[in-house]
């Protein structure tokens, strides 16, 4: 699904713009490809421009410049009811003054089906989302969580074939929102719907996607399966941006094999992935996940460069350590390990030597 | 945990009911927030709350017939008002007795004046009567004189009728005790005791002037004959010059050569309608303390022998007029709602720099007094004003026939409406505010038109505006008065301005007082109904 041709493209941006003011761009040269059945998450900061993607998708905003495409037929000049998209909001906005059935019997009914087989699809979703017995109660007498499947069983009812959610999650508490990420993909996977879906919040963007787009400044960074972008991270906004990440500043001496010398501002060398540097002399920012790092020089490859490193904090969280270096400079450089019985507790203030496999650590734009 | 163990009232730490722990903690705070509203609360008390309970008081309120005519009351009650017959003469009698006592406290207009309000006429009968009532019992008062000139001196009254103990009172220095009766006289002349201590009271508390002093009115002579002839003994409990004399008088009218003189005639002669039994019916009808003669009047109805009955088709105005205002303030309330739902909902969807100048415009009618806007639509509407001239200058009408829009109900309804519309859009605007834009949104992106969209979504969601605005409207509307007595003429005034034409102009308080009540108690009654079909707590105000 990653590689989407355009040829079964279900929704395409070619080139789309958008300004509110006519001044700042707020998406700038959008294109982005969806297969049908994808589950893609638009993931970026506030103000990236993802919510605006919605919004345009949705029929709600109209593009400044470009196209967008929806089964491809234009969607340009298509009112938003006629675009058949359902749309979870994050608030739900479900409506105060109707009952639960008649939430979600109102696309029926503006669709002018019959009452019986209203009836009939009204209780399938209620029962899809586990909420069969709360069609008599009024939203208000709902919990988040409640409202939430609801929002999601009213998008469904009138079976669309795209499903657009922004940030339908925000308001629930950690764990319903932990349960209702799985609830939300197995059901998106179930029907066969697509799916698009705006976070800002990098685990479920992780944990919910085929594919995650990620925005800032209006331009999608990387488009990617969530592994490929948490660990191949194709520039430093994405690598900071998601997951936690060591970032340390140098300039690249040399490049052989695909392997890249870089040498630290304060003159230690490490082997890097090449990344975003073509040729030595290039600055660089070297990015290397927190769990990649080893400490222990049992397990270290033979011939790597190593890092000194001194213990600032170590921090026990349960199911993992995580411990704070002083790392040519950096005095934020963590390292996570796993609570396993063999695993060393390192002390503060203890001296200790670092080093990573060459290609977790990757040489992205300075 | 002993909290547990322990059964009864859980106990605060020292021992003592939590309760009452908790009410003694509250209690100060309690105090002190009633200290701070105390000022406010009283004001309130003494200006509003008291005033209008009196008020309202006042719609059952009817002392004052029994106030002032005491032993008539008492005495008519005998008489059977479906006899189609005047009242013996016993009534008469007290009535002369009463009406005496009254036009020399200046009463008798105001009873004439409260009786008048049942039945036209009544008012001047009592007028008449006032002057002349002294003049009831002259005959009598002329024979006790030729039988004895002593009957004619101040002195004689005072021997027969006053207690010894006042006499050796008054003869002190100082001001005159007030009159008092001697224990004989009361058992033996009662009616005569009775007309005399009015006249001694009346004449020391009216005119300052001692009643040893004063020669009776005509009246007491008359009482003085009546018990003399009912008890031709009574002279024997007295002695003295007193008791010859009162002896003297009850031979001679035990005689028969007394002339006897009906107080029934005296009065006919006055004014003939006396002998009216519809007069006599009223005075019975309305002799209670308090009487729901106001409230039937109210409701265009009157008292019947057969309880209460509609008036006749020219006598009835308040149900057309309670009507009349009804209908007018619903028509008033629903062009609020016309105009002001739109304007709301723009002040609502603009941002708030522009809806802030908007509001201004929207509140700017509430700087202006109230007059001014009123007359500025008499200036607009009348038939030489601004849209009729417009109208006839662009051939629309003609000359001639210019358009009646002022002193009707047209024209208080656009005058209103203006007047009232702010009061529909605040409430509007406020509960429009708290509407999420995102309903509309979602109605939309399940496949709902943009009507649908407001329709189902957002207009529901806007009731409780509604309702607040109109229950605002349409309370301020009913009780209308400044706006519909300038430009109402006679076709568009409301109940309003009756009640203030009786408070100010025909006095009727009662009446007044009584069309208040009811005003009030209908506009309750749309509360509790309202409160009952949409529920008062969806009336939001913001």
């Amino acid at each position: 699904m990653a590689d989407a041709s355009n040829v079964d493209a279900f929704v395409e941006f070619e080139r789309v713009q958008k300004s509110y003011d006519g001044e700042n761009l707020v998406v700038k040269d959008l294109n982005l490809t969806m297969p049908k059945g994808e589950f893609l998450t638009m993931l970026g900061p506030s103000g990236s421009g993802k919510t605006t993607c919605l919004m345009m998708l949705a029929g709600f905003e109209t593009a400044t410049h470009g196209d967008i495409r929806l089964d491809g037929t234009s969607i340009n000049n298509i009112p938003p009811h006629k675009r058949g998209i359902g749309m979870v909001f994050q608030n739900y906005a479900l409506f105060p003054h109707m009952t639960i059935a008649e939430n979600l019997s109102f696309p029926l009914e503006v669709r002018n089906m019959g009452k019986s087989e209203r009836e009939e699809k009204v209780k399938r979703a209620l029962d899809m989302v586990e909420m069969g017995a709360f069609g008599g109660r009024r939203p208000a007498q709902l919990s988040g969580g409640q409202q939430q499947r609801i929002a999601l069983a009213r998008a469904l009812v009138f079976e669309p074939e795209l499903v657009l959610m922004d940030e339908p999650l925000g308001a629930l508490d950690k764990q319903l929102r932990e349960k209702m990420q799985f609830e939300i993909t197995h059901l998106a996977h179930r029907l066969g719907i697509t799916v698009v879906y705006v976070t800002h919040d990098q685990t479920e963007a992780l944990t919910m996607s085929d594919r995650v787009a990620v925005f800032d400044d209006g331009r999608i960074q990387q488009i990617a399966p969530p592994d490929q972008l948490y660990e191949s991270p194709e520039n430093s906004f994405v690598a900071q941006f998601i997951g936690e990440n060591n970032t340390l500043e140098g300039t690249v001496k040399e490049i052989k094999n695909g392997i890249a010398l870089v040498q630290l501002d304060d003159g230690e060398l490490i082997d890097c992935k090449p990344v975003n540097v073509s040729q030595p002399g290039e600055r660089t920012r070297v990015s290397i996940r927190p769990e990649r790092v080893e400490y222990n020089k049992d397990r270290l490859q033979a011939g790597v460069h190593t890092l000194k490193a001194e213990v600032l904090e170590f921090i026990y969280m349960g199911d993992i350590f995580r411990t704070r270096l002083r790392v040519a400079g950096n005095d934020e450089f963590i390292i996570k390990t796993r609570n396993a019985p063999d695993q060393v507790r390192l002390q503060p203030g203890q001296q200790i030597e670092i080093g990573w496999l060459p290609e977790d650590c990757r040489a992205l734009d300075a | 945990m002993s909290d547990i163990t322990q059964s009864g009232p859980v106990l605060a730490a020292d021992g003592r009911p939590l309760k009452r722990s908790l009410a003694r903690a509250l209690r100060m705070q309690k105090i002190r927030a009633l200290m701070l509203i105390a000022p406010l609360l009283l004001f309130v008390l003494l200006t509003f709350i008291l005033p209008i309970a009196d008020m309202l008081f006042r719609s059952v309120e009817n002392r004052i017939v029994q106030d002032t005519l005491p032993q008539t009351v008492v005495a008519v009650q005998d008489w059977d008002a479906d006899s189609g017959e005047a009242p013996p003469d016993a009534v008469y009698e007290a009535l002369a007795y009463d009406l005496v006592v009254a036009a020399e406290r200046k009463q008798h207009t105001r009873v004439g004046t409260r009786l008048n309000y049942e039945t036209p006429g009544i008012s001047s009968l009592f007028r008449k009567a006032g002057r002349r009532v002294d003049e009831v019992g002259e005959g009598y008062l002329k024979q006790f004189a030729a039988l004895d000139p002593a009957w004619g001196e101040p002195q004689t009254f005072m021997s027969v009728f006053a207690d010894p103990e006042w006499l050796a009172s008054r003869a002190g220095a100082g001001d005159e005790p007030p009159f008092q009766l001697s224990e004989t006289a009361h058992d033996a002349l009662p009616k005569a005791s009775g007309a005399y201590m009015n006249f001694a009271r009346t004449i020391q508390e009216e005119d300052n002037d001692s009643p040893a002093e004063e020669e009776p009115w005509a009246p007491v002579y008359m009482a003085l004959h009546s018990d003399l002839a009912a008890n031709p003994q009574a002279a024997q409990a007295f002695s003295g010059d007193a008791q010859r004399l009162l002896q003297e008088a009850a031979a001679l009218i035990e005689s028969g050569q007394m002339e006897t003189e009906s107080a029934r005639d005296a009065f006919v002669k006055m004014d003939k309608d006396w002998a009216d039994p519809e007069v006599w019916r009223t005075l019975k009808t309305y002799a209670g303390k308090y009487t729901n003669g106001y409230f039937l009047n109210a409701a265009d109805l009157q008292k019947s022998p057969d309880g209460p009955e509609l008036r006749p088709e020219d006598e009835r105005i308040y149900g057309t007029l309670f009507l009349r205002t009804l209908i007018m303030s619903l028509a008033i309330t629903c062009s609020c709602i016309v105009l002001g739902y739109p304007v709301a909902w723009i002040l609502a969807n603009l941002p708030s720099r522009t809806a802030n100048m908007l509001m201004i415009l929207v509140l700017l009618p509430f700087w202006t007094s109230l007059l001014v806007r009123t007359s500025a639509w008499k200036v607009m509407l009348q038939q030489q004003g601004v849209i009729n001239d417009t109208l006839v200058w662009l051939g629309l009408v003609s000359d001639s026939d210019r358009l009646v829009m002022i002193n009707n109900q047209f024209g208080t309804i656009v005058a209103m409406t203006h007047i009232l519309l702010p009061f529909m859009i605040l409430p509007m605007y406020s509960v429009m505010q708290t509407i999420n834009p995102t309903y509309l949104r979602a109605a939309k992106s399940l496949g709902a038109t943009n009507w649908t969209a407001f329709w189902r979504v957002y207009f529901p969601q806007s009731v409780p505006g509604i309702g607040a605005g109109s229950i605002l409207v349409f309370i301020l509307a009913i009780g209308y008065y400044i706006t519909p007595e300038l430009v109402g003429g006679t076709k568009g005034v409301f109940i309003s301005n009756r009640i203030a034409f009786h408070i100010s102009q025909s006095l009727n308080w009662g009446l007044a007082a009584a069309l208040g009540t009811i005003l009030l108690v209908i506009v309750l009654a749309l509360y509790w109904a309202y409160d009952k079909i949409v529920g008062i707590d969806n009336v939001k105000l913001g």
